[in-house]
């Protein structure tokens, strides 16, 4: 957790000059005022969200991530293959929800796929195991029973979907024909090329 | 320029798209870094081409390439390219890539923002929607302060797609430009009430995650919350709500009780665990917290039947739950306790509930602290306890509680724990010795608190094992002191008796000590002057004991004056040591094979064969398991079908055979009278007077039945299993002392009718005796079973030289002994004669007679039998402790010998059993399937037995100290076997 802390402490030290005030007091802006809600607690107060989702197979193959924090990319690929470990080590009979390191995993696996979301604690683990399924469901509509060789190769495809579920780390739609709405405009279009 | 296009579409007929990549990586296992590294310098290039579709084409495969680990940063102004393209096709590649590729230190973003402003405004709500998906992962504080506005716009846009995109984006906003929020809060209220569902959960996620971090300004917005929680029918919604309700909640306490109507109905409606778990959640961690810490310790005790581990770990919270202000919530965690002991924690609980003793306030609670404390270390036989002085010591704690209504519980945890435990009887017997002294303190106050009970307790440990107090006499006068007649009758009661054995203990003290004989008498004295109170007693108990003490204690020192050494004798009045019991000891005692407790032991009156068949049926006929066991050996269960048809066969037989006896309870009567007293019974249906006919017969049948040459008595329970006198009873196998007498013959015979009605059953039962190495006893039920009077029975047996029937004196050595009764028809009745025996080596077989007169003929009945005493009879089982087994096994007197079973497939517990209850072992330890098993002979001879099994053989190891008794024995045990 301590990047995400001092990063938002960098950018927030960034801008403060610019404002002419200091970072300390943005964070409180607003408060005081009735209706006015403030954010005065932005630095100890861990944002609920989903972190980062990934789409790993057996082997240890990262076939879609999608990170919603930043995390340096030379650091991604090392985290990728440790979070994908510790789900493979699990048994099936296992409980689906893992620590690692300051957030938790939930993962699902379907065939030799694992979806992994990092979620923060806050995070309601159950609703994000069932999201998982519910996009699983959304791509297996699309791609009429999807694959792993589905979303390789149709990986543009498959951020889309993504981007139509969870914005930002949180979850924004749910409905499986508002999620495919704009993919299938996108074909469409595509087709009168 | 024509012709560069030319170019620029044939290169593109060649460039790989992403398809190709994904596929050339997957076909290039071996060198894939080497093949990647071929594609980027491809890449390089298509993004040197002005074609717009070649260079969208090459971002795609960065993404992917980004996604595999590889750094795609110098490609940034490529990808800004590639979003500026009007065509949303391209477009959104160019997003795509930014949002996986850009972050805050990407400097192009600068670059980007009238783009983005220009998308963002864009007529096609796609174009929008990409933008707002993109800022969203890229958005910096810059793009944020000059985009605030553009997005507060979109967020009333026409189309919700972009509402909900715009709201969504927002948050990023006011996080990296929290200026934003005071202009734009008022719309992102409004949204909660957007009239479409996307759009509104996404405002409910916002400001969800804004009240979380200060819930204090969103309070107002609690009733719109409320509408939303029972309206909205989003799970993920929902969830979002309850955990800003969960925020809310402590600052408005109001609201809590609010919610739990809501909750509830979530709660039971629902089937969505993630919302129930939410709810769970938002439940415990505010509203209504002592009704949910009770219901959460009361699911755990749940949850404790069947996982215990995860219970365990929650120790400390449950051990905080005890300083609850609630009493219902504190008892639910006492009974978890309970469950979480283990021998590490033991200590640990236990001192914590001793604390929370003293600070109880009320007696209920406090005596339900301590019944629960006593039930926490006593259970599953002090299980957890590792360490007695400590209970001990806490029991003894536990008396200084004022105004407990257990004392009798505290009391017979002493008693049980200081019988039980004897390791500890020192140390118990010293804090009960100063329990006792400080009696002034437990009665002083209170005279009907049942605290006082411990002084039972104490009194009796004191007294029973005296030999451990360090200064008996200080007891004895702590005992005798006059204030303990003020305790309740019983109480006093055990003080004087006990006061009797301190009596004693001094007593051996002082006279085994050369002192002077005065301080003995003194102890007298003492008694004397001290018992009179108690004589005086209104409780009658009291007084009696007190009385007889108090004469003897007389008595004794008038003996003393005359110089009489007396202790001795007054001590051999308390001698033997009490040895506890368990209640279900009685199980223990293997149930003796072919036993059937449900069995009839008298038959219903009427005995027609009709019913009699009718019961059989059932299967549960003991009779039919025998008959089934001795024509199949080894097979122990036969089908319905074939008893049935068996039983037909037997019946026919039986109804053409004139001889045929009908089915006695007599071997039932001496089965049920045998085990408790490890006697071995014996009982043989006698019709003598077939005996000649039935060697004649014996000798046609020769051919078919060798096996009755050789013994007598198996022919006869071979012939059982045919005709099947019902008589027969399956415990034939386990007798130590056969009387073999003859069969009645096949109906082929041609027989005197008459005769059956002179039968008689007879029954023996031998039992050794344990107090004289040569005798042993046998016992003889004589049942009559024909329809006449028989009388003037005499009974004689042919002695051998070893062993010999005890005639009365003056009797000559071949003289018969009258059997003293006479048996009226149907009745049976057991007399005893006893067998002297000089060596039990050799099994023996002794002939005998009996004879009688039928009333009806009276005409002089013979009737042949034969006496096996088997070496087997002459064991007894006597119990042997493993560490006393070993000793006897390391001296080296015994000498060995072995035996093979095979083909045994009973359950090893049941060869043991078989083994225990045929020949009189007991099993010394068992660990798998090995066993080692004791016995000793009436003249006092060690048998050990070490039985190991596998694979249905059987090997005993023996060890005895008298070869020739070892071998017959196992040649018996054998013989049991084969049988079986």
């Amino acid at each position: 957790m301590f990047w995400i802390y001092s990063q938002r402490k960098d950018m927030l030290a960034a801008i403060s000059p610019i404002l002419g005030v200091g970072y300390e007091s943005l964070l409180t802006a607003g408060g005081g005022r009735e209706n006015c809600p403030a954010l005065h607690d932005a630095l100890d107060f861990e944002i609920t969200m989903i972190k980062f989702l990934l789409m790993v197979n057996k082997q240890g193959q990262t076939r879609l991530s999608k990170y919603y924090e930043q995390v340096d990319i030379e650091k991604r690929p090392s985290l990728e293959t440790d979070v994908v470990k510790r789900c493979l080590s699990r048994k099936k009979e296992e409980c689906s929800f893992v620590e690692y390191k300051d957030f938790r995993l939930v993962y699902r696996q379907y065939a030799a796929l694992f979806i992994v979301v990092g979620i923060s604690d806050t995070e309601n683990e159950l609703s994000i195991y069932e999201l998982v399924h519910n996009f699983v469901e959304v791509l297996d509509k699309y791609f009429s029973r999807v694959s792993e060789l589905d979303i390789m190769f149709n990986l543009d495809k498959v951020h889309i979907i993504i981007d139509e579920i969870i914005q930002n780390g949180h979850i924004v739609e749910t409905n499986k024909n508002r999620i495919l709405a704009p993919l299938l405009a996108l074909d469409k279009m595509a087709e009168a090329h | 320029m024509a012709l560069k296009i030319v170019k620029g579409s044939i290169d593109r007929m060649f460039d790989k798209n992403l398809q190709d990549l994904v596929r050339g990586i997957r076909n290039h296992k071996e060198d894939e870094a080497k093949y990647i590294s071929t594609c980027i310098d491809e890449i390089k290039q298509e993004l040197k081409q002005d074609n717009i579709a070649v260079k969208s084409n090459a971002v795609c495969k960065l993404t992917y390439l980004q996604m595999l680990g590889y750094d795609v940063s110098w490609a940034a102004f490529n990808i800004v390219e590639v979003m500026s393209s009007s065509k949303f096709t391209y477009k959104r590649i160019g997003y795509l890539a930014a949002s996986q590729c850009f972050h805050e230190s990407t400097d192009v973003i600068m670059l980007t923002t009238n783009q983005i402003r220009k998308d963002l405004s864009s007529p096609n709500q796609y174009d929008t929607g990409v933008a707002l998906t993109g800022l969203s992962c890229f958005v910096t504080p810059d793009l944020a302060r000059d985009l605030a506005n553009d997005i507060m716009t979109l967020m009333s846009h026409t189309k919700p797609y972009i509402r909900k995109k715009a709201v969504l984006i927002m948050y990023k906003v006011f996080l990296k430009y929290p200026e934003s929020l005071r202009p734009a809060f008022p719309r992102m209220k409004e949204k909660l009430e957007d009239p479409d569902p996307g759009v509104q959960s996404a405002a409910v996620n916002v400001i969800c995650e804004l009240a979380r971090r200060n819930p204090k300004n969103y309070l107002s917005l609690a009733p719109l919350f409320f509408k939303l929680m029972t309206s909205s029918t989003n799970n993920w919604v929902l969830i979002k709500i309850i955990k800003l309700f969960g925020a809310l909640t402590p600052l408005e306490p109001r609201l809590g009780k609010k919610l739990i109507e809501p909750l509830t109905n979530l709660i039971h409606s629902t089937s969505a665990m993630s919302l129930l778990y939410e709810c769970v959640n938002t439940v415990i961690a505010v509203v209504w917290l002592s009704v949910l810490k009770y219901l959460g310790l009361l699911a755990m005790s749940k949850i404790l039947k069947t996982h215990p581990k995860s219970v365990q770990s929650h120790k400390d919270l449950i051990l905080q739950c005890l300083d609850d202000k609630d009493e219902s919530i504190r008892l639910r965690a006492l009974d978890l306790l309970y469950g979480m002991v283990s021998k590490k924690n033991l200590m640990e609980i236990v001192k914590k509930l001793m604390l929370h003793v003293d600070k109880a306030e009320g007696t209920t609670y406090r005596d339900e602290l301590l019944t629960k404390i006593i039930d926490i270390c006593s259970q599953s036989n002090y299980q957890y306890i590792t360490n007695f002085e400590w209970y001990i010591s806490i029991l003894v704690e536990l008396t200084r509680l004022e105004g407990t209504r257990h004392g009798h519980l505290i009391a017979s945890q002493m008693l049980d724990v200081a019988i039980r435990v004897k390791a500890i009887r020192a140390f118990a017997v010293a804090q009960m010795a100063t329990l006792l002294d400080n009696a002034h303190l437990l009665t002083g106050n209170t005279q009907h608190s049942g605290i006082c009970e411990v002084l039972y307790a104490a009194a009796w440990i004191c007294g029973e094992f005296s030999e451990h107090l360090e200064d008996p006499m200080a007891t004895l006068e702590a005992m005798l002191r006059p204030k303990v007649a003020t305790l309740p009758g019983h109480i006093q009661a055990v003080y004087v008796q006990n006061a009797a054995k301190l009596f004693s203990t001094v007593l051996c003290g002082q006279e085994g000590a050369p002192a002077d004989s005065k301080v003995a008498q003194e102890t007298s004295q003492l008694l004397i002057d001290r018992l009179p109170v108690f004589v005086q007693s209104d409780n009658l108990e009291v007084q009696e004991r007190a009385s007889c003490i108090l004469q003897l204690v007389k008595y004794i020192q008038k003996l003393q004056q005359k110089d009489v050494e007396v202790a001795e004798e007054v001590t051999a009045l308390f001698a033997g040591e009490l040895n506890p019991v368990a209640p279900k000891a009685q199980k223990k005692v293997p149930v003796p094979e072919g036993l059937d407790l449900d069995a009839w032991i008298n038959e219903p009156p009427s005995g027609s064969e009709s019913e009699d068949e009718g019961r059989k049926t059932k299967g549960k006929a003991v009779f039919a398991r025998e008959e089934s066991r001795h024509t199949k050996p080894r097979y122990t269960e036969v089908d319905e079908k074939e008893l049935a048809k068996r039983r037909e066969v037997r019946k026919a037989e039986q109804a053409n055979n004139p001889f045929y006896i009908k089915a006695s309870p007599s071997s039932q009567k001496v089965r049920t009278a045998s085990s408790p007293n490890r006697q071995l019974v014996l009982w043989m249906p006698m019709s003598d007077q077939y005996v000649k006919l039935e060697e004649e017969r014996r000798q046609k049948n020769k051919a078919d039945r060798k096996k009755d040459k050789k013994k007598r008595r198996e022919k006869g329970r071979q012939r059982r299993g045919d005709s099947g006198p019902e008589s027969e009873e399956d415990i034939t196998p386990a007798h130590m002392v056969d009387i073999v007498t003859e069969e009645m013959p096949e109906n082929a015979l041609p027989i005197n009718s008459s005769l059956t009605s002179r039968c008689i059953t007879d029954v023996c039962d031998i039992q050794g005796n344990l107090h004289d190495g040569s005798q042993v006893v046998v016992s003889v039920i004589f049942e009559n079973k024909c329809d006449s009077f028989i009388k003037s029975m005499e009974f004689n047996v042919m002695d051998s030289l070893n062993s010999k029937l005890q005639r009365p004196e003056g009797a000559g050595p071949h003289d018969s002994l009258t059997v003293p009764f006479h048996l009226p028809p149907g009745i049976s009745s057991e007399a005893r004669f006893i067998f002297s025996v000089q060596s039990i080596v050799m099994p023996q077989k002794l002939k005998g007679t009996l004879t009688f007169i039928v009333k009806d003929s009276s005409t002089h009945e013979k009737l042949d039998f034969k006496l096996h005493f088997t070496c087997t009879s002459y064991l007894i089982t006597t119990p042997c402790y493993s560490d006393a087994y070993a000793k006897l096994l390391e001296s080296g007197d015994l000498k060995g010998s072995s035996l093979k079973l095979e083909g045994i497939n009973q359950p090893f517990h049941h060869l043991l059993a078989r083994i225990c209850f045929h020949h009189h072992f007991s099993v010394v330890e068992r660990i798998d399937s090995c066993a080692s098993m004791y016995s000793r002979s009436i003249q006092g001879h060690h048998v050990c037995l070490l039985v190991k099994t596998a694979d249905q053989t059987v090997s005993i190891d023996a060890k005895c100290d008298e070869p020739g008794l070892l071998r017959n024995v196992l040649d018996e045990i054998k013989l049991t076997f084969s049988q079986c």
